[in-house]
């Protein structure tokens, strides 16, 4: 393998190790459940991310051919993690009752019972 | 045809998913893709009745490469406020944005975008799909991050939607 390779892959490595530690500090530092929410985003895209196009970097640079599952592997987290946010944000909402702004339209969030006339 | 493959589109996507996942084209492979791509269209018509409408492939992969794009830049930022910015500074805010969109796909589309570029996070819907709820991890302006939304993802997605 030659240098530069080897440093474009160790400093993907070292992006994607940072930004899923900076993640799980934003775990321990954030206040409110729904900001600590914000912190595993992190994790996922850039963090999973940079590992994934590393792993695929060095298979192709040893076999000579490419390796299609990191990329379905980051594909299939791009899909599943918006969901998981989302149904976590729901549990919060339905647990806590915090204020929230009113929607704009005639219909009440999703969820919530409109108020009666 | 239609009633054997409700979604054409999703069939080639389940096929070539498998095709990728199992790494070769033996004979193995390609009958578990197919049987793949006919059967869980089917069995997930009942919850997906209508067929979304793309007017612009081309722009749908010129949205995601900005989606990518955006990802790394909202990353940077998101990590400088978790490691330099003291906890009481930080100005979460719900905001609400009208969302303009015709199918539900598009709809779920600016979702995950949302979701995806950090310091914003979709948190509900309204109950006639013509609001987002979302939760800005650090918005001193919630005007803007309002009007940014609209500017860069709904718009595009409106032209490529019908």
């Amino acid at each position: 393998m030659s240098l530069a390779v080897e440093i474009l892959i160790s400093a993907l490595l070292i992006i994607g190790g940072s930004f899923g530690l900076i993640g799980s500090f934003g775990l321990l530092k954030l206040r409110e459940p729904m900001q600590r929410l914000h912190a595993p985003t992190k994790a996922t895209t850039v963090g999973v991310g940079a590992s994934l196009i590393a792993a695929a970097l060095t298979l192709l640079w040893q076999t000579g051919s490419a390796s299609w599952q990191g990329v379905m592997v980051a594909a299939f987290l791009f899909l599943t993690a918006p969901l998981s946010g989302l149904m976590l944000a729901k549990a919060h909402r339905h647990l806590s009752r915090p204020d929230l702004p009113p929607t704009g339209t005639k219909a009440p969030w999703a969820g919530e019972t409109p108020p009666k006339p | 045809m239609s009633r054997l493959f409700p979604h054409p589109m999703l069939s080639a996507t389940l096929c070539l998913a498998w095709l990728l996942l199992a790494g070769s084209i033996a004979l193995n492979s390609l009958l578990m893709a197919a049987c793949l791509a006919t059967l869980i269209p089917l069995a997930t018509q009942a919850y997906w009745p209508s067929r979304p409408k793309i007017r612009h492939p081309l722009r749908l992969i010129s949205y995601i490469a900005l989606v990518l794009y955006d990802v790394i830049l909202a990353n940077i930022q998101v990590a400088r406020i978790i490691l330099f910015m003291p906890a009481d500074q930080i100005k979460s805010a719900w905001i609400t944005v009208p969302v303009d969109l015709p199918c539900p796909e598009a709809i779920a589309l600016l979702a995950g975008t949302i979701t995806l570029t950090p310091g914003t996070l979709t948190a509900e819907f309204s109950a006639d799909n013509k609001a987002l709820l979302i939760h800005a991890l650090h918005a001193p302006d919630p005007d803007a991050t309002r009007a940014e939304i609209k500017s860069r993802y709904e718009t595009r997605l409106q032209r490529i939607f019908r």
